[in-house]
């Protein structure tokens, strides 16, 4: 939580104005009651109406500069705050960014989705309240003590025996219930959990006939929430009568004792007045401060959750061989031919896996040359190829790319020097022509069109009346799956790089244009070094080289016909297809 | 209009709220107890400093009486107050808790018809999130305007008992802090909207590029999307500053009126102890009310709004408590234990809009133990068969008979206990393997859960999973993939085994060398078993007794792969089209 407060730094000028005007502002009620005392003491006692109405002016000032005062400090502190939630926002999004797929499985989208947005939210309005309240009210609280004992300090004793005890009320309570607040957010998301259960498993769960059980199993939950929400209840429905008994009682001894030292001649009434307006300014200071800790208890909650994602670091370590230094030395070339890809021994286990999902992975990729994966499901052939572009790094043995292992090169060059097509076809909002820019920021269109020839798409965008200026909806809804997918292939095209890898990526597309897709990537000019992964034999079987997957291990490579001769598993899917 | 729903909801809410009657007379009696108490409190106070007029003047009899009394007081204020709060904890949380039941029972026997044609995160709001507003806005309603209104009333009448022209004073300078409040948050409106507005973008933003990062890093996006992402949340911050600063002010506004009372009754206050009209202590007892009198009018403006918003919330949770379920079995509905299988389809006609038409006149006869199959292109009514035989759906006219029984007549339990069925869409329970693979026959063996999950082939991606078959899954976990998902749902089935059995594309994200083995499991399975199976990949089909070839809700072909080929019609022309 500490660490957030570097993006609140820019803000330091605003975060000390704000509570300072505020203070200010505090000074300026506490004066209040002291001008009433000198109208109680010396206008009425003395008769001055002239003395009441000049006081009476001064509190209408005080009212005045008090508004200025607390205004300015609203707006610091909505600037400290919205200013400092943007920074975070920010520096969030880069972080995410800068995490591996390790990383993002492990937390999870939807996850980071609410840190960016909902977490995040709640943190500014937390920032924005604790810079009004939080110095203001115990400012008060102790002005109006300290204000006390300069009208008498025999009266004032009372104001330092109750204040420490209000304090450890206040705070105990909040201690106490704040890890109940927490489990009650749990119950709630328990709660929420099961619905969404039932809704997307409607048809599974009234097919298995468990209706009743979701019922039960709901109204368990249901009632634990409530139970924990009453519990809840008990205790913070304790503060405000506790608080208000405490500073009562205090009251009371405050009468007492200056009722002493008034007929002692210590203290006049207008005095004993004005300490007991001070006494009921602590009252309702302590009121918003109870009100203001849950908020504050919640942001603290999102704060933290922030900062965990923030601390969490992307377990890839960045090589130092740029695209730049491929000049000089042997590397990757961009834009001409076709790199050498070789396994050696490789293996990869998940995060949190039992065991490896791929090991002893061992081939030799030529430049220029096309290699088909194939496998069962779950064998480990997209496992595979993502670790060509450091989506994943091995646990054991080695890629290597033109002859240096993958780890030694920058990864923004690495990737820029491999285009892969994933399973799932992802496209932007945005235009067909942004989204095939992605591929190749400095890409003309003319090198667009050429790859959305090669990728089968040209026919979709001549149909479209816009053209490539055609606006793809986010997530790509206004498109059939073949489409995404042929614009997912083109996109992937144009950057024109060393190594293209198409995981399982032409399922949508019918027997004929993948067929041609398959030529025209024969065909390109670049002559790129081609993985293809796909379950459909007919799909790879013109490969220069087949690997054929089993459980993770390599179960034989080859061409087709050498691994219809030899390879059992390979004769076994192919056999399944024809 | 709106304002009869408005009256139908607050009708609702006042039937759950009936049955906590007694917590509701409770709740109101102890808030106008400690409402009389606290405004009483002041008086005395004000009679105290009046005991004590000047030096040596100090009156220490009464004013020890007037102490006790003071302090009786105050912790009977203490302990009303107390007790209003465990009440309305109790009001609100229970009637929530029975609204979200209620509306969760109605949403357990909806028909599917609702159900598909809303989105689940729609549905998922309205009980967990409306409910949960509601609950805060009531919880407010009920401890804030109740009190707020009676201590307003209850401050006029004990002013108005002190002295009438000071509490005019304070009635003439209230509209104002009405006013002020109205014109501020009347421009907040706009800027709020504006907020949103933006925010709106950036959470879009958000969900696309964070919600594809890998795409994002395949592409080393990164920088770009970062740079769209700044320009969105410069404009954001700067709507969201003028949104909180503004929303902001209210308070001081307010506040500042509220100092112009305490300035106004100070003076005035001050002008009728000279005339004696008043003592020190009224005035100092004044004083206190002045410095309270604003605060329920500020906390009323804020409970209206909640309430308001409350009652929205109410409505949308009614509305999907009051959705038509769907119709319940009939009164003497039979309940066979194990059926044959004899299906009769006798001139079903069925659509989900009612001017589009899907299925008309469709007839069809199952021999106990056939296996049928569906092929034909997509949206030609295949899924729609399989809804109605499993009553998700009834026909709209025409019958379904299994063993010479309508569907009708059974119970629903009793038809899908007697169906196994997989469908394309895998769905998996928050659990472990074995609870999801079990979820038919929870009392199932150990033994009897790895059978079935061989049978499938899962079980050898199953024990290489972290903790085997007690590795917990989620529904969206990404920890298994889609064909794997595919596999423990054949589990499930494979556990039961069931007399009838429906595959819809069960079998469509696993390859075609493990779907070949599956095939020998369900072939087992199968055996004497009427089946329906709908598949996309014709080779997992071709075995069939009959295959009904379907289009636009009509079946045109009908035999088997054998007879169909021969005939060269629409499904020669699928089969062939595969090796083109």
């Amino acid at each position: 939580m500490k660490e957030l407060l570097v993006y609140i730094k820019e803000y330091t000028k605003e975060c000390i104005l704000g509570p300072f005007f505020k203070l200010l502002e505090a000074c300026f009620d506490l004066a209040v009651p002291i001008v009433m005392a000198s109208v109680i003491d010396k206008g009425i006692a003395s008769g001055d109406k002239w003395y009441i109405f000049k006081y009476g002016g001064i509190l209408i000032l005080l009212a005045v500069i008090g508004l200025t005062c607390s205004v300015t400090a609203q707006f610091f502190a909505a600037r400290a705050a919205t200013g400092f939630a943007a920074n975070l926002r920010y520096a969030l999004f880069k972080h995410i960014e800068s995490l591996s797929f390790t990383e993002i499985d492990s937390i999870g989208t939807a996850t980071m989705i609410t840190r960016m947005t909902s977490d995040i939210n709640q943190l500014q309005s937390g920032v924005n309240m604790a810079l009004r309240l939080f110095l203001r009210s115990p400012f008060i609280v102790f002005g109006a003590a300290l204000m006390a004992f300069t009208i008498d300090v025999k009266a004032a004793v009372v104001f330092v025996v109750v204040i420490p005890l209000l304090a450890v009320v206040v705070f105990g309570i909040m201690l106490i219930s704040m890890p109940l607040f927490k489990k009650v957010q749990a119950r709630l998301d328990d709660v929420l959990g099961i619905t969404r259960q039932n809704l997307t498993g409607v048809r599974v769960i009234r097919a298995f006939n468990k209706e009743q059980a979701e019922l039960a199993n709901f109204a368990d939950s249901n009632e634990k929430l409530t139970a924990m929400q009453l519990f809840v209840g008990k205790i913070s429905a304790l503060a405000n009568p506790v608080t208000y008994v405490m500073v009562n009682i205090a009251l009371i001894v405050l009468l007492w004792t200056g009722g002493i030292q008034i007929n002692a001649g210590n203290l006049t009434q207008g005095e004993l007045v004005a300490l007991v307006n001070y006494m009921s300014q602590i009252l309702v200071e302590l009121v918003k401060l109870a009100n203001t800790i849950v908020l504050a208890t919640k942001a603290v909650a999102c704060g933290t959750r922030v900062q965990g994602i923030l601390s969490v670091n992307s377990s890839m370590q960045d090589g130092d061989y740029g695209i730049e230094d491929s000049a000089r030395k042997p590397g990757l070339q961009k834009k001409s031919g076709g790199a050498e890809v070789k396994f050696e021994h490789a293996g990869m286990k998940y995060k949190g896996a039992g065991a490896n999902s791929v090991s002893d992975i061992d081939f030799i990729a030529k430049p220029g040359s096309i290699t088909g994966i194939t496998g069962g499901t779950g064998s480990g052939k997209s496992t595979l190829v993502n670790l060509i572009p450091r989506f994943y790094d091995v646990s054991e043995g080695c890629i290597k790319l033109n002859g240096r292992d993958v780890r030694t090169y920058k990864l923004d060059a690495l990737r820029q020097s491999v285009g892969i097509v994933l399973q799932k076809s992802i496209l932007f909002h945005g235009t067909i022509r942004e989204n095939m820019l992605w591929g190749n920021k400095d890409a003309s269109d003319e090198e667009i069109t050429e790859a959305l020839k090669a990728a089968q798409a040209w026919e979709i965008v001549t149909g479209k009346e816009k053209g490539l200026d055609y606006v793809i909806e986010q997530g790509g809804r206004n498109l059939s799956g073949g489409q995404k997918q042929r614009f997912a292939i083109a996109r992937a095209l144009v950057r024109k790089p060393p190594v293209l890898i198409f995981d399982d990526s032409s399922s949508a597309l019918d027997f004929a244009t993948e067929s041609k897709l398959r030529k025209a990537l024969q065909e390109l000019s670049y002559n790129p070094t081609i993985f293809i992964v796909s379950q459909r034999t007919s799909s790879i079987q013109h490969a220069d080289n087949i690997l054929v997957l089993e459980d993770g291990e390599l179960a034989g490579q080859g061409t087709h016909e050498e691994l219809l001769k030899n390879c059992e598993v390979y004769r076994e899917i192919y056999n399944s297809q024809v | 209009m709106a304002k009869e729903r408005n009256n139908d909801t607050i009708k609702m809410v006042f039937k759950y709220i009936k049955k906590y009657k007694i917590s509701v007379v409770l709740s109101l009696f102890f808030a106008a107890v400690t409402v009389v108490l606290t405004l009483y409190l002041p008086i005395l106070t004000g009679d105290a400093v009046d005991y004590m007029a000047a030096k040596g003047r100090v009156d220490f009899e009464r004013l020890l009486q007037l102490i006790i009394k003071m302090a009786v007081i105050i912790c009977l204020t203490g302990i009303s107050q107390w007790i209003m709060n465990i009440c309305n904890n109790k009001i609100t949380y229970n009637i929530v808790r029975n609204i979200r039941e209620d509306a969760f029972n109605r949403m357990e026997i909806l028909p599917l018809k609702y159900l598909d044609a809303h989105a689940p995160g729609d549905i998922t709001s309205r009980i967990i999130a409306d409910a949960d507003q509601f609950a805060d806005g009531l919880l407010m309603g009920f401890t804030q305007a109740f009190t707020g209104i009676l201590s307003i009333i209850g401050t006029l009448l004990f002013m108005l008992s002190i002295n009438i022209w000071i509490t005019l004073v304070v009635v003439i300078v209230t509209p104002l802090s009405f006013f002020v409040a109205g014109f501020i948050s009347k421009r907040t409106y706009k800027m709020f909207q504006m907020q949103s507005a933006a925010r709106g973008k950036q959470t879009a933003l958000i969900d696309e590029m964070i919600g594809n990062q890998k795409v994002v890093q395949a592409y080393s996006h990164e920088d770009e999307a970062l740079e769209s992402f700044g320009e969105i949340n410069k404009k954001l911050s700067k709507y969201s500053l003028d949104a909180t600063f503004y929303s902001s002010i209210t308070n001081p506004a307010t506040r500042f009126v509220n100092n112009l009372v305490y300035a106004g009754v100070g003076v005035t206050g001050a002008l009728f102890v000279l005339n004696g009209f008043i003592t020190v202590g009224g005035l100092s007892c004044f004083l206190g009310y002045a410095g309270q009198y604003t605060k329920p009018f500020n906390e009323i403006s804020g409970v209206i709004t909640e309430l308001q918003n409350a009652l929205a919330c109410a409505a949308r949770v009614f509305e999907l408590a009051n959705e038509e379920p769907q119709v319940p079995d009939v009164k003497d509905a039979r309940t066979p234990e194990t059926l044959k299988g004899e299906v009769v389809f006798d001139n079903v006609h069925f659509s989900y809009v009612p001017d589009k038409k899907l299925i008309t006149g469709f007839n069809l006869h199952v021999k106990p133990g056939q296996r049928i199959a569906i092929a034909g292109p997509t949206g030609c009514g295949k899924t729609t068969l399989i809804n109605l035989v499993m009553r998700f759906y009834d026909p709209t006219s025409g019958s379904i008979k299994i063993d010479g029984t309508d569907i009708k007549d059974m119970t629903r339990k009793s038809l899908r206990n007697n169906i196994g069925m997989v469908l394309q869409e895998t769905w998996i329970k928050d659990g472990t393997i074995f609870d999801n693979i079990a979820i038919g026959k929870p009392e199932a063996s150990k033994e009897e859960v790895i059978k079935a999950a061989k049978a499938s082939h899962a079980h050898s991606f199953i024990k290489r999973l972290k903790d085997g078959y007690d590795t917990v899954v989620k529904e969206d976990g990404s920890s298994l993939s889609q064909g794997q998902k595919q596999l423990l749902c054949i589990a499930r089935v494979m556990l039961l085994s069931p007399p009838m059995l429906i595959l819809d594309e069960a079998t469509s994200s696993i390859d075609t060398r493990t779907e070949l083995k599956i095939q020998n499991a369900f072939a087992k399975l199968m055996e004497g078993r009427t089946s329906f199976i709908v598949a996309h990949r014709l080779s997992t089909i071709q075995n069939a007794d009959i295959i009904l070839v379907m289009k636009d809700g009509n079946i045109i072909e009908q035999g088997n792969h054998e007879s169909l080929l021969e005939k060269g019609g629409f499904y020669a022309n699928l089969y062939n089209s595969q090796f083109a």
